[in-house]
């Protein structure tokens, strides 16, 4: 891997240090790298994105805690999860930070981004804290849906959660893309499905509706090789993903590297912003859990497999090792990041299992957008909510 | 009933039910989800095994496809018992049963149907599944004519009116409650017996007021009887409608002197 050492600012203009940074610079850190990226393969592309990035030292120290915060908050739901403090369904996505996070830095905050239940990793990136998100999980007040939603119901501006019905999710992500170029100010609309739900009908009437309408739509299918239990090969006709989409430009990425990811969602996004349509980015990652918390995960692949995915290819590692050997950080500096990220991830931790439930009595709340309030009927006819919106 | 019976949970009373079909019915066929390896709540556990890998199968994850493929197979001739993995996820399918299934010997002046189908799905609540592990959407079907509607509620019941409905020759949906999968036990014949449908059962007799229930309810119900006899001295007749479509309308509205 050829490494080309920058000095000066990044793609552009100088990063301003915060004073920590100038210390630590002191130690001729240097500020940006180049780094070779795998070439995507495309479908109906003449071009792809490109083969190599530069990556600033800031852009690198940020990713890197973001993923590690992810891959932390990840465990820690786990943990909290045995624990029987976080109860339901739990699906995780330790192993997948790579794409949240390069997703999250290919676009701007102003874009919009739509995905199924394995959904923690983008709360966090779309910019929720891992206390709203620990405490959502145990289901109390402090929790980003009031503690109602749980794990696969999650919110934030701009992230349209959190959906439990696989595919569902898709068309509704198209027409977010309507309203992104109907509103006329560029945004587009990433809308995420896994390799499971790629055979969803309702995927396909997405497809044809967002190219008939042109419309800033990039379809992502999140192929971590398992639909459930499911591999992808018993599943799919077809297991090349991004070329499902037919007549939409497609083109399928290396899931595991931040910067892969980056440079595609960069890619992609500009291929909308420029209005010539959907399309379609097929990521290839793996998840180290099973499908949820119920599911070990071994029982459809072998632990051989997961573990030479985690020693060859775990991309909070990959990063870490193209930043230490290209003089982006150091080792220890990168430890203390780690240090700094376990203390957040138990403070969230403490708080969500400090903080009360929500009061029985919003049970009924929001189910329609009414005035007056009206009465819902509970377990049995004699215990009422009341629904107010 | 005079045969051997065997201690059996609900999900075992299913795979029995789904042997003996398979068994005595060359033409049939299981698929869905996950169904191959034995299925999420183990109602084919070795049923592939034993009838091999073309007449237990799984499907990708597409319910409406499900659905309207074993349309398809039925109305061949051929028996298709399709699973739903989740009652929360046959809203895909519904335009395929209401539709299509329901209308199919109608429509064609009962030149074809698709009687042969049965569509077997986990359903009701378990105190942890929230909004898609936890629904009964029986109600939304309850006003198709076409189909039929079961949900039985216990091991014994649920064998009995599962063969009932493959054997039924209009198309059926069979739901079953995944909470008593397991906690449900009681002593179940081996080999297949029927339990028709349309038939409410009066499982307790009662003078004063008549209570309806289906699936785990009627245990629920049954509870309630009790206590209602015991704090009020009211005398509660319980009875389990069994089938939501068509109903046993002369059971529950029989008038009792």
């Amino acid at each position: 891997m050829e490494v080309s050492r920058g000095s000066g600012g990044g793609s552009g203009c100088a990063p301003v240090l915060p004073a920590s940074r100038v210390l630590v610079a002191s130690r001729n850190f240097a500020n940006d790298a180049t780094f070779e990226i795998k070439k995507c393969d495309l479908h109906r592309l003449e071009e792809g994105p490109p083969v190599t990035t530069v990556l600033t030292r800031e852009d690198g120290l940020r990713y890197y805690r973001m993923m590690q915060t992810v891959r932390r908050m990840e465990l820690k739901a786990d943990q909290l999860y045995k624990q029987k403090i976080i109860r339901g369904f739990c699906h995780l996505c330790d192993g997948q930070e790579a794409c949240c996070v390069g997703m999250e830095a290919g676009i701007n905050p102003t874009d919009h981004l739509i995905t199924a239940y394995r959904a923690h990793g983008f709360t966090f990136t779309r910019g929720l804290s891992v206390r709203e998100i620990l405490a959502e999980l145990t289901g109390r007040r402090g929790g980003c849906a009031k503690g109602k939603g749980g794990s696969m119901h999650m919110y934030a501006k701009n992230f349209y959660g959190g959906n439990g019905i696989v595919g569902a999710q898709v068309p509704l992500g198209a027409g977010i893309a309507l309203a992104c170029k109907y509103n006329g100010k560029d945004e587009v609309c990433l809308t995420l499905y896994g390799d499971g739900a790629a055979n969803q009908g309702q995927i396909f009437e997405a497809y044809n509706m967002a190219a008939l309408w042109k419309l800033p739509c990039i379809f992502i299918c999140e192929n971590n090789r398992y639909g459930m239990g499911t591999s992808v090969e018993r599943a799919a006709a077809s297991t090349d993903y991004y070329k499902r989409g037919d007549f939409i430009p497609g083109l399928r990425v290396d899931g595991m590297d931040v910067l892969c990811v980056r440079e595609a969602t960069k890619f992609a996004a500009a291929h909308c912003r420029a209005g010539k349509g959907p399309i379609l980015m097929e990521l290839q990652t793996y998840r180290y859990h099973g499908h949820s918390m119920s599911d070990p995960g071994v029982s459809y692949r072998t632990r051989e497999e997961i573990q030479e995915v985690r020693s060859k290819s775990d991309p909070i590692m990959l990063l870490k090792d193209r930043m230490v050997n290209s003089n982006l950080a150091s080792v220890e500096e990168l430890k203390e990041i780690d240090v700094e990220v376990r203390k957040e991830i138990e403070d969230a931790a403490q708080f969500a299992t400090a903080d009360p439930e929500p009061p029985l009595e919003e049970l009924g709340y929001h189910i329609y957008s009414n005035e007056p309030p009206f009465e819902v009927r509970g377990a049995n006819q004699w215990i009422k909510f009341k629904s107010i919106s | 009933f005079t045969g051997q019976t065997q201690k059996m949970n609900l999900f075992q009373a299913i795979t029995s039910a789904l042997d003996n079909s398979l068994a005595k019915d060359p033409t049939a066929v299981i698929f869905g989800e996950d169904v191959a390896f034995g299925g999420v709540f183990r109602c084919t556990v070795g049923l592939r095994d034993k009838y091999g890998k073309d007449r237990v199968f799984n499907t990708p994850l597409c319910e409406q496809g499900i659905v309207g493929f074993g349309i398809g197979i039925a109305v061949t001739g051929a028996t298709a018992i399709a699973e739903i993995q989740f009652a929360d996820y046959i809203y895909p399918a519904f335009d395929q049963i209401v539709n299509e299934a329901a209308k199919y010997r109608y429509r064609s002046g009962d030149l074809f149907n698709c009687g042969s189908l049965t569509i077997r799905s986990p359903w009701g609540c378990v105190g942890h599944g929230a909004l898609y592990h936890s629904q009964s959407p029986e109600a939304f079907f309850a006003h198709c004519p076409g189909i039929k509607v079961v949900v039985p509620r216990s091991p014994f019941q649920a064998k009995g009116l599962l063969l009932s409905c493959i054997e039924d020759k209009n198309p059926c949906i069979f739901f079953e409650p995944k909470i008593l999968y397991r906690a449900a036990v009681e002593q179940v014949p081996v080999e297949p017996y029927n339990i028709p449908l349309s038939q409410a059962e009066v499982i307790q007799e009662g003078s004063d007021v008549t209570l309806v229930a289906w699936g785990t309810q009627v245990h629920v119900i049954r509870e309630v009887a009790s206590m209602a006899q015991e704090k009020l001295g009211v005398s509660c007749e319980v009875i389990d409608l069994r089938t939501i479509l068509p109903w046993d309308v002369d059971t529950v509205c029989k008038v009792r002197l």
